[in-house]
């Protein structure tokens, strides 16, 4: 590709024609990425693109029907996810899906269910509350009783607890209010900066993720359809007139190959 | 005298409702599928043991007998899914219920050919001997019913609210696809889920075959204990146990003190009544839940 030369570190995760389907419908098609250590890569795309279909596959709890997975050097496609989990990838799901009635503390230490050094352990929730201290603050609350900002904070901690080396976080931002997605993306940039986890980025809101990301995926109908460094992404004028809203009145004909999907907010 | 003394021998009968239905809970609120064959689990525990401690049978020590039936239950328990039910993954709710009651009909059946359908009774060291308070006499198996009830209690919850294990219990039951996200093995936790309850039927069995006599359909008050499972409002532990001593402790009573034929039909009055007044149970968790 492009000006992908500079600073190239080893890929952790390379994703070869995967193809995966829900009963008869088929979800992702052919979708081949790679994730580089140390990256924040985002994959954008419209509702039912099958960004989170992409992120089940690859943390096991879907078996693709084609393709592969390798994760450091390993094929890790059809594991089972505890499996997974283990081999230093976490899955951050949409929505957060926490479990409601146990405690938040509780939530936290289940995200160490792969984890059996106590010291460790311990020291990854000091790690934890250090950057959410307000999950700290309501440990023993009910997790189902969070706001939705602080249920996100707490799907990322728990998620932490297992110390991956990659974390697949699926949109992030929904339902969180501008302030609170620019909160949650300073977070994201820290951990992927100070504890080095690489991170695998599924958004619909293009902007946010451009302006943390390292490089860019598009997806359409299960296809990537588009790659390319952040910035260029970013600069681009399909990109932006389609996922960022920008209005570019004077090049209506110009635009080719994108369907008419606005669908997202 | 006569209140107090079929009180008691109530409480101890709901003691065995109770452990039953806390089986039914167990394996609903883990897996979302209801064991019908629970009553036979409880059956079979006790027909195990029999078979471990009876003199016409093994004749082994009784205190050899117990833990070692209590094992084979729960081993019993995490093959029936770790072999059957797990492969019926994603079928309907209803082709799992109808292969637990099917499941029982063969635990049933199993138990007639291996020890005949002729009642029998546990033979324990503390067979027939009692005690009395001031005119009120308690069978050392009913006091030993309830003592061993408020043990398993207090251990079930101090098990699901400290330990790392029943933590992913209870969160495999909560939230399916996040406990497979944090990496708990929900398949083999939910197995462990069928042999605990597998562990407490035969406890169960144990205390019942211990104060009367037992026979291959006993299984069949299972439904009572679904009834005290349903009281209890189906998703709680307490509740459950709640619903045992409640059905329990009215049936002696109701055959006591009111026209014959009332206390067969009290359990499910009762869940009636609490069905209309409190559609979720008694113990009923949906309000905690939507929040
Ligand atoms: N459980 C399911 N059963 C059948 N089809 C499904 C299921 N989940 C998703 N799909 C279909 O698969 C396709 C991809 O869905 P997916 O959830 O991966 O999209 P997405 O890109 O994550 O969308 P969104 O941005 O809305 O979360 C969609 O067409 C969707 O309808
Ligand atoms: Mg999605």
């Amino acid at each position: 590709m492009s000006n992908q030369s500079k600073n190239k570190t080893e890929v952790i995760l390379k994703i070869d024609n995967l193809e995966s389907y829900y009963g008869p419908i088929v979800a992702i098609r052919g979708v081949s990425l790679e994730v580089r250590e140390g990256q924040i890569v985002t994959v954008l795309g419209a509702n039912g693109a099958g960004k989170t279909t992409l992120l089940k596959t690859i943390s096991g709890v879907m078996d693709p029907e084609k393709g592969t997975i390798s994760f450091l050097g390993n094929q890790i496609q059809g594991q089972e996810p505890d499996r997974v989990v283990r081999s230093g990838i976490v899955h951050v799901p949409e929505g957060r899906e926490i479990f409601p009635i146990l405690s938040v503390a509780e939530n936290i230490e289940l995200g160490a269910y792969t984890k059996s050094d106590k010291a460790s352990i311990a020291a990854d929730l000091e790690m934890v509350y250090s950057y959410f201290p307000i999950l700290k603050e309501r440990r023993s609350q009910a997790a189902g009783t969070l706001s939705g900002g602080q249920q996100q904070m707490l799907a990322i901690g728990r998620g932490l607890m297992s110390r991956p080396k990659l974390m697949l976080l699926d949109e992030p931002s929904l339902g969180l209010s501008p302030l609170l997605t620019q909160e949650i993306f300073e977070i994201i940039r820290r951990l992927n900066q100070e504890q080095k986890v690489t991170m695998m980025l599924v958004e619909q809101n293009a902007k946010v993720a451009l302006n943390a990301a390292d490089y860019g995926y598009v997806m359409e109908l299960g296809r990537i359809v588009m790659e390319d460094e952040a910035e260029t992404l970013n600069n681009s004028k399909d990109v932006q007139e389609f996922y960022l809203g920008v209005n570019q009145e004077e090049n209506q004909r110009g635009q080719k190959r994108w369907k008419q999907r606005k669908t997202w907010r | 005298m006569d209140f107090i003394q079929l009180l008691a021998s109530g409480l101890a009968n709901g003691c065995v409702y109770g452990l039953i239905a806390l089986g039914f809970v167990l394996i609903y609120k883990a897996t979302e599928a209801v064991n019908f064959a629970q009553g036979d689990f409880m059956m079979l525990g006790a027909f195990i043991c029999v078979g471990f401690a009876n003199e016409d049978f093994l004749g082994w020590s009784f205190w050899t007998a117990v833990p070692l039936s209590i094992f084979f239950m729960s081993v019993f328990g995490y093959l029936f899914n770790w072999g059957v039910l797990r492969h019926m993954f994603g079928r309907s709710q209803t082709a799992i219920v109808i292969l637990t009651i099917a499941l029982g009909f063969i635990l049933r059946f199993a138990a007639g050919t291996i020890w005949s359908h002729e009642p029998v009774s546990l033979e324990t060291p503390y067979a027939g001997k009692d005690v009395s308070f001031g005119g009120v006499v308690l069978g050392i198996d009913e006091i030993l019913g309830v003592i061993v009830t408020i043990i398993l209690t207090i251990s079930l919850f101090i098990f699901f609210s400290k330990t790392k294990l029943g933590l992913a219990m209870q969160a495999a039951s909560q939230n399916q696809l996040a406990a497979y996200y944090m990496g708990i093995p929900v398949k083999r936790i939910q197995s462990m889920v069928w042999g605990l309850s597998g562990a407490v039927a035969a406890v169960a069995g144990i205390l019942f075959a211990s104060k009367g006599a037992i026979d291959p359909s006993a299984g069949l008050l299972g439904i009572k204990a679904f009834a005290a499972a349903a009281i209890g409002g189906f998703g709680s532990l307490p509740g459950a146990l709640l619903g045992g001593l409640i059905i329990g402790i009215v049936e002696p009573l109701s055959s006591r003190y009111a026209p014959p034929g009332v206390s067969q039909i009290a359990p499910y009055a009762i869940l009636l009544v609490v069905l209309i007044f409190r559609p979720g149970g008694i113990f009923s968790q949906t309000q905690k839940k939507k929040v």
